[in-house]
């Protein structure tokens, strides 16, 4: 204990002790009652005992361990009050029991789920849990804002313009899943991993998106959602170091947020990449992506978030539009095109391509992707369409593209940026 | 844990399906069946009669509802079915993935309420 504190700085302490380790309570309270509610509601008592005690004993040394204690104490006294937790009571002693046995003897009942550090961290069995594919998708996100992250149903609920009593619902449904349905609390199996893997970092990926791009929620939740995600892919990195597409997002992740603050100008208005403010992106999030993706690239096994961070980091690298390596850029979409074909990458690759090689060349190539129609319905085809005519003189043609884009296009700022560039082109 | 493993499958397809490809069809279900037995997670399995021989029946206000036909009208139907008794989902969903019907059709996997 290291004292009484001001007031102050003990609720900065508790403040900072939640964002922290409320995932590894909860988890180590899920693996120990094997019960979700139970688990909740005793890292929420325990949280409660320390806005009451730390003010008056000091903030403890180690918050989490005595989080952890504190929450393990108040399962027990629940689960003594009534009947049907004493049998609980006396299989969590086993599992006790076992652990002990387990960690003295050095005994390797799960070889698979121990990783080089020797223990497996609880709060990677939640997150593999609760990204479990066998949930829905927006059951997963809600179950990792909840538990891993620790967010209220309120502030879910906000994040994604859904109502409270909707989410509450959710969450009560994908808990009663686990359960019933016997969705193991692990980390899978070195086999499995890689796709499991795969949907904890799609979920990663739609936190963030959700709060970069998004169409819905204020700004202030918005911030918080991609500072989350970082946070939560910066977690599961030091959790699983040898997984270099874990870096590769949290790369990804920083070199897009770096420039939050220049997407939009003071009217709300799109600016677009080669228009923004390079000296307000934030080089310190520049040079943390940077370095997170030559560790990736180290490990020397590719991945398309590792690919798109490398698209990323050359925007990130060229002090002007005009220095941006537009031929290495169109060279990783190639690649990218390669690992996970869409339509989408087919359409950005031709954008870079035409950058690199000039407005015919990438026309050429968007032309068979429009005429497939597989992309029919989405704006930025025919947008990009007319960019890249414009740049070509093309005047009239760039007019028809952007009218067509205008009318698929969904935002309001989208639709202004549109309409600014059409009377360019027709004036 | 015990899991039914549900095989929804096009069964007007099925019945199609030329005389060779169905015998390579029940030679793939046997040697499933032999994987399985063999890793002692199989507790029973049968093939199942179309829908158009099948029964609906519910008890509303007391009352026996015997109706003709299948639970639900879609594009797939209940073909078949395992039971079996694995350690939890993930070894239930890769049982579910080695039925020949996985490929085509759909496995519901399905916890068993144990009473």
């Amino acid at each position: 204990m290291s004292g009484p504190d001001p007031a102050g700085r003990v609720d900065d302490a508790v403040a900072a002790a939640y964002r922290d380790e409320w995932g590894r309570v909860v988890a180590t309270l899920i693996r120990v009652t094997g019960d979700w509610d139970l688990a909740e509601e005793c890292a929420q008592d325990a949280f409660a005992r320390a806005v009451e005690r730390w003010p008056r004993d000091g903030v403890p040394r180690n918050p989490g361990a005595w989080l952890t204690t504190t929450a393990r104490n108040a399962a027990i006294d629940r689960l003594r009050r009534d009947r049907t937790g004493r049998r609980k009571l006396e299989e969590l002693a086993g599992i006790e029991e076992r652990e002990m046995t387990a960690s003295t003897s050095g005994a390797d009942a799960h070889g698979d789920e121990q990783r080089a550090s020797g223990i497996v961290d609880d709060r990677l069995r939640l997150v593999f849990t609760c990204c479990h594919p066998a949930l829905a998708l927006d059951a997963q996100v809600a179950l990792t804002l909840r538990e891993m992250v620790g967010l209220t149903t309120g502030e879910v609920a906000r994040a994604f313009l859904v109502s409270e009593p909707t989410i509450a619902q959710r969450l009560v449904r994908a808990k009663r899943k686990i359960r019933n349905a016997g969705i193991p609390y692990r980390v899978p199996p070195r086999a499995q991993l890689a796709d499991r893997l795969g949907a904890v970092l799609s979920v990663v990926y739609l936190l963030f998106n959700e709060g970069y791009g998004a169409s819905v929620g204020d700004d202030l939740v918005r911030g918080a959602m991609c500072d989350e995600a970082i946070r939560l892919c910066r977690t599961i990195a030091e959790l699983l170091p040898d997984e270099p597409e874990v870096l590769g997002l949290l790369a990804l992740m920083l070199l897009h947020d770096s420039r939050r603050a220049t997407r939009v100008d003071a009217h709300g208005d799109v600016v677009l990449l080669d228009e923004q403010d390079r000296a307000r992106w934030d080089h310190d999030a520049i040079d943390d992506g940077l370095t997170t993706l030559d560790r990736a690239l180290a490990r020397r096994r590719p991945g398309p978030y590792q690919v798109q961070a490398a698209i990323a980091a050359c925007h990130a690298r060229a002090p002007v539009a005009d220095a941006t390596d537009w031929p290495q850029i169109a060279a990783l979409y190639g690649e990218l095109l390669r690992m996970s074909p869409s339509p989408v990458v087919e359409l950005n690759r031709a954008v870079a391509v035409a950058m690199a090689d000039g407005p015919g060349v990438g026309l050429a190539l968007l032309e068979p992707l429009a005429a497939s129609g597989v992309l029919a319905g989405y704006y930025l085809l025919p947008a990009a369409r007319a960019d890249l005519l414009r740049r070509a003189g093309r005047r009239h043609e760039a007019a028809a593209a952007y009218e067509e884009a205008l009318r698929l296009v969904g935002t309001e700022p989208e639709r202004r940026f549109l309409t600014r560039r059409l009377a360019e082109v027709t004036g | 844990m015990q899991y039914l493993l549900m095989i929804a499958m096009d069964e007007q397809a099925y019945a199609a399906l030329p005389a060779e490809v169905a015998a390579e069809n029940m030679a793939a279900y046997g040697r499933f069946w032999a994987e399985m037995e063999e890793r002692g997670v199989i507790r029973g399995g049968e093939r199942l009669y179309p829908t158009t021989d099948a029964t609906c029946v519910q008890v509303r206000d007391g009352r026996v509802i015997t109706a003709d036909g299948p639970f639900a009208e879609t594009k797939e139907q209940l073909g078949g079915y395992y039971l079996v008794d694995v350690a939890d989902l993930d070894e239930a969903i890769d049982v579910a993935s080695k039925i020949p019907g996985a490929a085509h059709g759909t496995i519901e996997v399905r916890p068993i309420w144990s009473m």
